[in-house]
């Protein structure tokens, strides 16, 4: 049986060898029940990725909140993604913010880890060189909370692993571009 | 003018000012305050159904022949789930419906409580919006925004669910029709640079084709009109897809047949070999395209769709434009006039020379029999004989379905209504039923298999009670036939339960419901049947007994491309095993 990539039928419409491309998408909704459900949902009903999703209020009287969404896929599929995101009624706008020049992104991470004596120590040290601040301390145990671009935070978490690596909260990733110009 | 009211009566106020006539539902616990407000008036006529996914068929059948909104209204809890068939084939085919439908209390909501589910959780990612009105102050504003969106842009279906409490509460109803309470404002008019680079691109065509699909007929009669325009001006051969049979006439002089996995010869093979492909409202789907590598290899695409993720979601198109059909039709028209103000039929002749070639090969031909009724033939003769009314069809999914759309020929828009996207048995039966409805004074007739009417049956009931004379026509062949054609292709000949063992009397299952009941089994029967079927005043079965194992050709093999058409020709109804090798088996 050849391997859905294989076929030429037209039920598996999967591309051969295609580059896979990372983009930040941003997306101006209105802030109203079962909107995140919608955008949810037409990714796992069409069966695309999501990497990293961010929500939140940000235009109180306006009722508009940005969904900040990390998603993966060859050229055409987030192409698709962008046209399917804009046919939900809620959906005011959608940016590719990767192609629309320099961005700014960022994610919060509060990581715990669980120690004492000398791999407490090196926990500690490690958490300065990364700029990580201590929120919380105990006799046998730190949070560290670490912001900065999501590989930052990738390297942080599995050097604490050894140290001792209890728990890690991320709130994935939030994107703005450069320069004075808004969206 | 603004009024107090109940939320149930600005359920049905709202529903008398956007005009709507008929409603079709079924009562139930948490709609019984609408229901009350039904009762109590007599602009909206309600169409009892006997199950729930009947009103939306029924609802569909009426949006697709009028051009109108339909509109259904069911209880909470199963009458909402039942909708959720109708909700998606309407959603597939871009039928603009309202469905109301009756939530518990506000305040048992999540509670489990009795006919409870979630119905906007169930049908989010079946219609094109919905809403849940949780405050006697929105519902107004969103009944009417939920036939704005419904029929505006690419329609489809909208759901507004109504919890009782808020049936019940007071507040103030304002006539809203009209006013636009979210950011969708779908865009009409088409980038004129984009449609004067298509006009370039199909003045210099050599090999040109029309394809057309559902999207023209949902536009309106306007984009009907233009379509034939295009085509006259041009001289471009024009092919269809099955939702959009009747926008180009069937006698038209660019008509090749319906394209596609049943569709004519010349049709596929124009699509396969053009160098200019001009598609209008449609989406390229796989019943369609077949082998999407191979599809039209050496053609420039010009796509026209309202719906911008259409555009290059199966197949890479060249110029999209982006707008309604209509708007683009007019103005490419206008730049057509003046790029090409004479015709130059020369400059297609060789292409035309070759489509008729492929013509010859009368893909639709058939075996007539002087002892059993060929299903091709009863379509024929259906034709024949309802050419001259005014005739709607309708039809269930299957075999039927196909042979309806080959031998059937279509001349106007609205007048065909049939499951294209999601392919749902038990559709054509309640959608006649919507029909009728709408134009009580037409013929009616849904084609339908013997399986696929099962699948509805209950609604005879419905059409005998509220007088709808709808004809139902059953190509009776003991099985399901389409299952069995491609059990027969593609495993091996082994029939796993797809004959139809333990078939109804349906002359007596007619009687029992009070409608009309008729057989035909021979070919020298059938007229009389027809006529007789015309003739009734009552809602008739007729079943049409017709050749066991006829198969549905010509036929594109899924996952082949459309020059690997089978026709008539290569292959008898009886060895149709045989076609394709083990390698091409695994592919579909």
């Amino acid at each position: 049986m050849p391997l859905p990539g294989e076929s030429h039928s037209a039920y598996f419409y999967q591309e051969t060898v295609k580059t896979i491309e990372r983009h930040t998408l941003a997306v101006i909704v209105d802030n109203e029940p079962g909107v995140l459900a919608r955008v949810i949902g037409l990714f796992s009903g069409r069966g695309y990725n999501i990497e990293t999703l961010t929500v939140s209020e940000t235009e109180h009287e306006k009722h508009l909140s940005r969904i900040t969404i990390v998603t993966t896929g060859t050229p055409a599929i987030i192409q698709q993604i962008k046209l399917q995101l804009g046919r939900l009624i809620p959906v005011h706008r959608i940016v590719d913010l990767t192609l629309a020049g320099a961005i700014l992104e960022r994610e919060l991470a509060l990581v715990k880890v669980r120690g004492k004596g000398e791999p407490r120590v090196e926990a500690l040290q490690l958490a300065e060189a990364f700029n990580a601040r201590v929120m919380d301390a105990t006799t046998e145990s730190f949070v560290f909370e670490i912001t900065g671009k999501s590989d930052k935070l990738d390297q942080f978490i599995s050097l604490m692993v050894p140290l001792g690596l209890v728990e890690v909260s991320r709130t994935g990733v939030a994107a703005i571009g450069r320069g004075p110009e808004g969206l | 003018m603004a009024r107090e009211m109940t939320g149930a009566q600005m359920v049905v106020e709202a529903l008398i000012d956007q005009g709507v006539e008929h409603i079709f539902g079924y009562p139930g616990g948490a709609a019984l305050p609408i229901y009350d407000e039904i009762f109590q008036q007599d602009k909206v006529q309600h169409i009892l159904v006997r199950h729930e996914q009947a009103a939306g068929h029924a609802a569909e059948g009426y949006a697709r022949s009028t051009g109108k909104v339909g509109v259904v209204l069911v209880t909470s809890g199963p009458g909402a789930t039942n909708m959720v068939t109708p909700l998606t084939d309407a959603l597939m085919d871009s039928v603009p419906l309202v469905c109301i439908s009756a939530q518990v209390p506000t305040h048992l909501i999540g509670t489990d409580a009795f006919q409870e589910c979630d119905t906007v959780g169930i049908t989010r990612p079946c219609t094109k919006h919905n809403f849940l009105v949780k405050r006697i102050e929105d519902l107004a504003g969103v009944l009417h925004e939920a036939f704005r969106i419904a029929r505006s842009g690419r329609p489809g279906p909208v759901v507004v669910d109504v919890p009782k409490d808020i049936q019940f509460k007071t507040g103030i109803y304002e006539n809203l029709k009209g006013a636009v309470r979210t950011s969708y404002r779908p865009r009409l008019e088409g980038d004129e640079r984009a449609i004067r680079h298509a006009v370039a691109l199909m003045a210099s065509a050599k090999k040109p084709v029309i394809y057309s699909g559902g999207g023209v007929v949902n536009s309106g009669p306007r984009a009907c009109e233009l379509l034939r325009e295009l085509a006259s001006l041009t001289g471009f051969p024009l092919t269809s897809t099955l939702t959009g049979l009747g926008a180009y006439p069937a006698s038209g002089k660019a008509w090749l047949g319906m394209l596609g996995m049943h569709g004519t010869y010349e049709a596929n093979l124009a699509m396969h070999g053009c160098d200019v492909m001009v598609g209008i409202g449609v989406r390229f789907d796989d019943r369609i395209t077949g082998r999407t590598d191979a599809f039209s290899p050496n053609s420039k695409k010009i796509h026209i769709d309202i719906d911008a993720s259409s555009f290059n979601k199966n197949i890479r198109v060249d110029v999209p434009i982006l707008g309604d059909v209509a708007h683009v039709l007019e103005t490419m028209i206008r730049i057509w006039k003046e790029v090409v103000p004479k015709p130059d039929a020369a400059a297609i002749a060789p292409w035309w020379k070759q489509v008729n070639a492929w013509r010859a090969k009368k893909s639709l031909r058939y075996q007539k029999s002087a002892d059993v009724i060929m299903p091709q033939y009863a379509i024929e003769r259906l034709y024949q004989l309802t050419k001259e009314r005014n005739t709607y069809i309708t039809t269930e999914v299957g075999q039927h379905q196909m042979w309806a759309a080959q031998h059937y020929g279509f001349e106007k828009p609205n007048h065909w209504m049939t499951s294209g996207g999601l392919g749902t048995m038990g559709y054509g039966f309640p959608s006649a039923i919507g029909v009728q409805t709408a134009h009580r004074d037409a013929l009616v007739v849904c084609v339908a298999g013997d399986a696929s009417i099962q699948m509805n049956i209950q609604e005879l009931s419905t059409a005998v009670q509220h007088d709808l004379p709808v004809k139902v026509m059953i190509l009776n062949n003991q099985y399901m036939g389409m299952v069995r054609q491609w059990q027969q292709l593609l495993h091996g000949n082994r029939l796993s339960h797809s004959y139809n063992d333990a078939m109804p009397d349906f002359v007596k299952l007619a009687e029992a419901y009070g409608a009309m009941g008729l057989r035909a089994q021979r070919p020298a029967e059938l007229d009389d049947a027809i006529e007789a079927m015309i003739a009734s005043t009552k809602p008739v079965i007729f079943d049409c007994r017709v050749a066991s194992m006829a198969n549905c050709l010509p036929m594109i093999p899924s996952g082949k491309a459309h020059n690997e058409i089978l026709l008539p020709d290569d292959v008898a109804d009886e060895d149709i095993g045989d076609v394709i090798d083990a390698e091409g088996k695994q592919l579909v």
